[in-house]
């Protein structure tokens, strides 16, 4: 055989192969087409569209035709009080969430796993599930129902204490706790059954073995049920400290009702990027912040995730 | 020495239902208050204030939502059909991209999962979405900003695959001996096994789509295109603008005195209502889908 016959051997060879590997995957490809297009619009897109932080943004010239003014937007905003209040406000918020809320979710969990009547479980665990099933706007109706300053059921109590009712709108020092608190509240029955299905999954003969060694209740939960609990305490770990950055706007927005008087307490990162946008109308300022977000958010998830997976490579995320 | 133990252990016992039994209560009193209160007569509550018994019991709030039902009629056919086929038409393009992810064949699947993965890491941010949806895509004001906004859980696709990749994969090898193609592998024997994962995220995103109300606080400004959350955010900031809209029913008398306060709760009850009596029923679904989210993608 000649060089040339070989040669044209290889290619048609070549082409066998493609036409090979067009024929096994074209329609997995053609299938996974809706989503790529879908997040390439909705997703990627706007990640593209996030140059827009470093232009004077003009409607009428688009993203694309507005001037280049590099990190003015940033500076404008770094200088302004704002930037202390709403940083604060979010990193604040969220340690309260992840630290309070690990703690009681837990405490819990390994509490219900002592109940072992199982209509109870189910009662408790149905109970603590309903404000998952409600909107933001649901539950500030009734945060509303409380706190409402000429009907709320706090003022009743206050006055059948015999203290002067507040204006529970005009005292932003009092949000944090109510904002905790509802947080807390709404997000109880999603945490409670993660971390409870994890401790029913644990095998009983590890607690009969424990048990027969007379170990006390408060060791065994300490040795046992704690140890097989961490790889999923990590991952939310993980998940919560990459959005460290980022607050629940419905939790922000709606149960304050973006009233100006509690901004001080109640206002985060994602409310202030909302109003910026929306009220103000500042695509400079709000486009910055948000990317300032995004920016942040990402390097502390992969920071996350390679902090875990130096201590526990099999429970990073990826 | 046995039986002392035995009743240290049930007195712990009691004091654990006890702890759970107030902490009902704590997630029960504010249900319980909304409902109260919505059952309230409008005299009552501005002369005693919101109550956890109502004085007396009235329905003239109820009266009043179902009497003047334009917004609220229109809202929740719209919420119903939004909900309806926002759920279907993502479960399909999820499903669907979550079985070629799961055939290890795949020649583009470690691609296409760091595609889809990355959008988790980092997202666009609000505003470039925003001048994306209003000034390019021009969807301001229509049904389809309702649909698409959430159409894709990037989250839920990784749950899926994972439900999917526990199918045999030595039937959907033996059907492709048989000459069936991956359409019809996926349509007449990946669906119907997927039965509990579909009911699971389909519960998700119907939940979801239900509860939503961002995307019209963003894009709607339209009262016709208001979903049932958004119009009950608008009640609770504004609840005259809505009466107002809705005394421009015919036959309504204009000196008819609107049972303000009551009605406001009355609505939350009744957009709250559907999703929190149907949803306990499938709790096991969630609990199932939650346990799987939470194994790692």
């Amino acid at each position: 055989m000649s060089r040339i016959a070989v040669k044209k051997d290889k290619i048609k060879k070549g082409y066998k192969l493609l036409g090979k590997i067009v024929k096994n995957n074209y329609q997995l490809a053609l299938m996974s087409l809706p989503l790529i297009i879908y997040l390439f619009i909705f997703r990627y897109l706007p990640m593209v569209g996030t140059v827009v932080a470093f232009k004077d943004y003009r409607y009428d010239r688009g993203i694309l035709g507005s001037d280049w003014i590099g990190f003015k937007n940033f500076e404008f905003f770094f200088k302004s009080a704002d930037a202390v209040r709403i940083t604060f406000n979010t990193l604040s918020y969220n340690i309260a969430f992840i630290v309070l809320g690990t703690i009681i979710n837990v405490a819990i969990a390994l509490l219900l796993n002592e109940v072992y009547n199982k209509y109870a479980i189910k009662l408790y665990q149905t109970v603590m599930f309903i404000p998952h099933f409600m909107s933001w706007v649901v539950v500030a109706f009734i945060v509303y129902a409380f706190v409402s300053p000429a009907y709320g059921m706090m003022g009743q109590i206050q006055t059948m204490m015999g203290k002067e009712s507040v204006n529970l709108f005009t005292k932003p020092e009092l949000w944090r706790g109510i904002l905790i608190g509802t947080g807390i509240w709404k997000w109880m029955g999603f945490s409670v059954l993660i971390n409870y299905a994890v401790l029913i999954s644990i095998d009983p003969s590890y607690y009969e073995a424990a048990k027969i060694d007379g170990a006390s209740k408060f060791r065994i939960v300490r040795n046992i049920s704690i140890p097989f609990l961490i790889p999923v305490i990590l991952i939310q770990f993980i998940l919560a400290v990459g959005r460290i950055f980022y607050a629940d706007f419905g939790l922000f927005y709606q149960v304050p009702q973006n009233a100006p008087m509690l901004y001080k307490t109640t206002d985060v990162i994602d409310t202030y990027v909302f109003r910026a946008l929306m009220e103000y109308g500042d695509i400079g300022i709000s486009s910055a912040v948000g990317l300032f977000q995004s920016f942040v958010g990402m390097l502390l998830v992969i920071a996350a995730n390679r902090t875990v997976k130096s201590i526990r490579e099999e429970d990073a995320l990826f | 020495m046995l039986a002392l133990n035995q009743k240290k252990f049930k007195l712990s016992l009691a004091l654990i239902h006890l702890f759970f039994i107030l902490l009902c209560i704590i997630f029960i009193i504010p249900m319980i208050s909304l409902l109260s209160i919505s059952f309230s007569s409008e005299s009552d509550i501005i002369d005693f204030g919101y109550r956890l018994i109502p004085r007396s019991f009235s329905i003239e709030s109820y009266n009043f939502v179902f009497n003047n039902p334009k917004q609220i009629i229109s809202s929740y056919r719209l919420t119903l059909f939004v909900t309806l086929a926002g759920t279907f038409l993502s479960m399909f393009i999820m499903l669907m991209c979550a079985y070629a992810l799961s055939r290890k064949k795949f020649i583009l699947r470690n691609v296409l999962s760091l595609f889809i993965f990355f959008t988790m890491i980092f997202n666009g941010g609000l505003v470039s979405s925003y001048i994306l949806v209003t000034q390019y895509l021009r969807l301001r004001n229509t049904l389809w900003i309702l649909i698409l906004w959430g159409l894709v859980n990037v989250w839920y696709v990784f749950v899926l695959r994972t439900f999917i990749q526990g199918i045999s994969e030595s039937i959907i090898e033996s059907a492709f001996i048989d000459g069936a193609s991956e359409f019809k592998i996926f349509a007449s024997l990946i669906l119907p096994l997927s039965k509990p994962s579909i009911a699971t995220i389909g519960l998700f995103m119907l939940l979801q789509y239900w509860n939503e109300w961002m995307p019209a606080l963003l894009y709607i400004t339209k009262p016709h295109l208001f979903p049932l959350q958004y119009l009950l955010q608008r009640t609770l900031q504004n609840l005259e603008e809505i009466l107002r809209n809705m005394d421009k029913m015919p036959g309504n008398a204009i000196d008819y005195k609107v049972p303000s306060e009551s009605v406001r709760m009355a609505m939350a009850v009744v957009a709250a209502g559907p999703m929190l009596m149907v949803m306990p029923f499938f709790q096991k679904y969630f609990v199932r889908g939650m346990t799987i989210g939470a194994v790692k993608g």
